[in-house]
């Protein structure tokens, strides 16, 4: 009798189940908790307090989040405005500046990997009269910048094109993206959720003018975020969406979330000073599972760029074995599919058919996503068990059997359901 | 997403898993679902010709967790029946039977068209009923 499930020994010192999801959300270093405990039961007060010392305390803290968070992409204090995390600051920083620069453009620019944040906001302009261009991206995912020249036009106000990709992983060129953006005057914001803290991001070597980017990304607490808004060469104006009582400039009101800036502030000031050694480790520990994967398996292959891609990020197709199958037999294991069983909607990534792999290969795709507290033990419990249970399921795969035999899949006639 | 108990143990001991000479007299093929839908099942079954009994029935599915619990369900339930009985098994009944949630009810479907597809086949190849029903049908 086959059997599906698995006998590979667990090495000393891992612990199950093991997190290598950190593109989702990612643990929050004790580090930042540390620094966050008193901000709850004992500097209680409110930032916004200006008349005695538990206002002033706070407010203390939370400027010294705002220094740690600029520090990090190259802005000045000033300029980072406190949210809820990146959807909420995706949604102010293209909602905001198409309100403000109406009465000089209504055209928006993006491209179709983009996440949800940002098509949707995108989507929900284009109800109220905005025209927005969504880029292709070639096989690597990346954008094609003549694509983004030819798309400019007069009336183009905002180019809004992702950092990082959070599925892929890939890399855009924002630093080219910024400069084509500044030479034809249109603004430039990015999604930068997934690169911050990960790798360099410097608003003025990049040419930003607006950056979002998000606490539990980076080892941070979830609830809070920030948005970078630039305020010289160019000065950018946004309209507030939110409105009461004139925090953060005007841009955002609600009373700030003291705890959880102190931790967005302490985690982006502990990515500062360990990204160089850690964008090593985790591309040391990302490269050994992708050799160890593509020793012992045939038909398997890295989705997107592998040169412009995030040091922990590696997406790998399993053709022939559909992906949630795959997460049910390494269930002691963490990752995210594509594949479209996994969602909600039954549809497979929309990222992954955007660099035009057929739907199989999409049903097929497995996310990796290393993180700081990852250890190399894991990442040898984790290839072998995938290994395993890739084999045992292909073993099942009538697809894997048919290949095998030498026939060409693309040439059935398949009954579509 | 949680997965019933005897989800898990089809999956986890997947029964019938393999692959009958498709070329032979008494063995009905069939393979439904497409790679671009998520889901390939072939089931295959062997037939006695005397007494139209299913001896032998063999599975591989590419799919989900629920699809290869459908499958493997399929052909136990299949084994020993009548070619007939055979085509009274429901998607419903698999359904029942694994607890499949609304989402996963498509896995049933497909386990019963596999049913149906491998049956279609071997009557083709032996001549009975459906070339007397497609008769019927050009008449």
């Amino acid at each position: 009798m086959s059997t599906v499930s698995s006998q590979v020994e667990v090495p000393a010192g891992v612990k199950l189940p093991i997190y290598m999801d950190n593109h989702a959300t990612s643990p929050l270093d004790p580090r930042v908790l540390e620094a966050m405990m008193p901000f709850f039961t004992q500097k209680f007060g409110n930032a916004a307090s200006r008349n005695h010392s538990f206002g002033w305390e706070a407010e203390q803290a939370v400027e010294t989040a705002r220094e740690q968070i600029a520090k990090l992409i190259g802005a000045t204090a000033k300029e980072i405005i406190f949210t809820s995390g990146a959807t909420e600051s995706n949604n102010l920083a293209i909602k905001g500046i198409a309100e403000m620069y109406r009465e000089r453009g209504n055209h928006i620019i993006t491209q179709v990997t983009e996440h949800k944040a940002v098509l949707d906001t995108c989507k929900r302009l284009e109800k109220y009269g905005y025209r927005v261009t969504y880029l292709p991206v070639k096989a690597d995912g990346l954008i094609d910048l003549e694509d983004l020249k030819r798309a400019m036009d007069d009336k183009t106000i905002l180019v809004t094109i992702m950092a990082a990709n959070n599925e892929i992983g890939v890399l855009q060129p924002i630093r080219e993206i910024g400069k084509i953006c500044h030479e034809k005057g249109v603004l430039f914001h990015t999604d930068a959720v997934q690169a911050v803290g990960k790798v360099p991001v410097n608003v003025i070597a990049d040419n930003i003018d607006v950056l979002s980017l998000s606490g539990h990304k980076i080892y941070g607490p979830k609830g809070v975020g920030a948005l970078y808004v630039r305020r010289r060469n160019p000065r950018v104006q946004i309209a507030a969406q939110i409105d009461g009582g004139g925090h953060e400039r005007g841009m955002r009101s609600g009373t700030l979330n003291v705890p959880g800036i102190v931790g967005l502030g302490k985690a982006c000031e502990i990515a500062m000073n360990e990204m160089d050694s850690e964008a090593a480790y985790l591309r040391g520990l990302r490269d050994r599972l992708k050799a160890k994967l593509e020793s012992e398996l045939d038909y398997v292959h890295v989705n997107g760029s592998w040169e412009h891609r995030l040091p922990g990020n590696l997406n790998m197709s399993f053709v022939y074995v559909e992906g949630e199958s795959l997460l049910m037999g390494i269930n002691d294991v963490a990752v995210s599919s594509g594949s479209a069983c996994t969602s909600a909607t039954l549809e497979p990534s929309y990222v992954l058919k955007a660099l035009g792999l057929g739907d199989d290969v999409a049903h097929s795709s497995i996310r990796f996503g290393l993180g700081r507290f990852n250890t190399q033990a894991e990442v040898d419990y984790v290839a072998a068990k995938v290994i395993d249970i890739v084999k045992k399921l292909r073993e099942l795969s009538p697809l894997y059997e048919m290949v095998k035999e030498g026939i060409d899949l693309t040439k059935i006639e398949w009954a579509a359901h | 997403m949680a997965y019933s108990d005897k989800v898990v143990d089809h999956y986890n001991n997947p029964r019938n898993v393999g692959t009958l000479d498709k070329s032979s007299q008494e063995v009905g093929t069939g393979l439904v679902g497409a790679p671009e839908c998520g889901d390939v099942m072939r089931l295959q079954i062997k037939v006695n010709p005397d007494t139209q009994v299913i001896e032998e029935a063999k599975f591989k599915t590419f799919g989900c967790g629920s699809a290869i619990a459908s499958s493997s369900l399929a052909t136990e339930w299949i084994k020993g029946r009548t070619v007939e009985d055979a085509l009274a098994i429901k998607n419903t009944d698999i359904v029942k039977e694994l607890s499949l949630p609304p989402v996963k009810i498509h896995c049933s479907v497909l386990a019963e068209d596999a049913i149906r597809a491998a049956i279609s086949d071997w009557k083709k190849k032996n001549g009975v009923a459906e070339a007397a029903a497609a008769e019927t049908a050009a008449q």
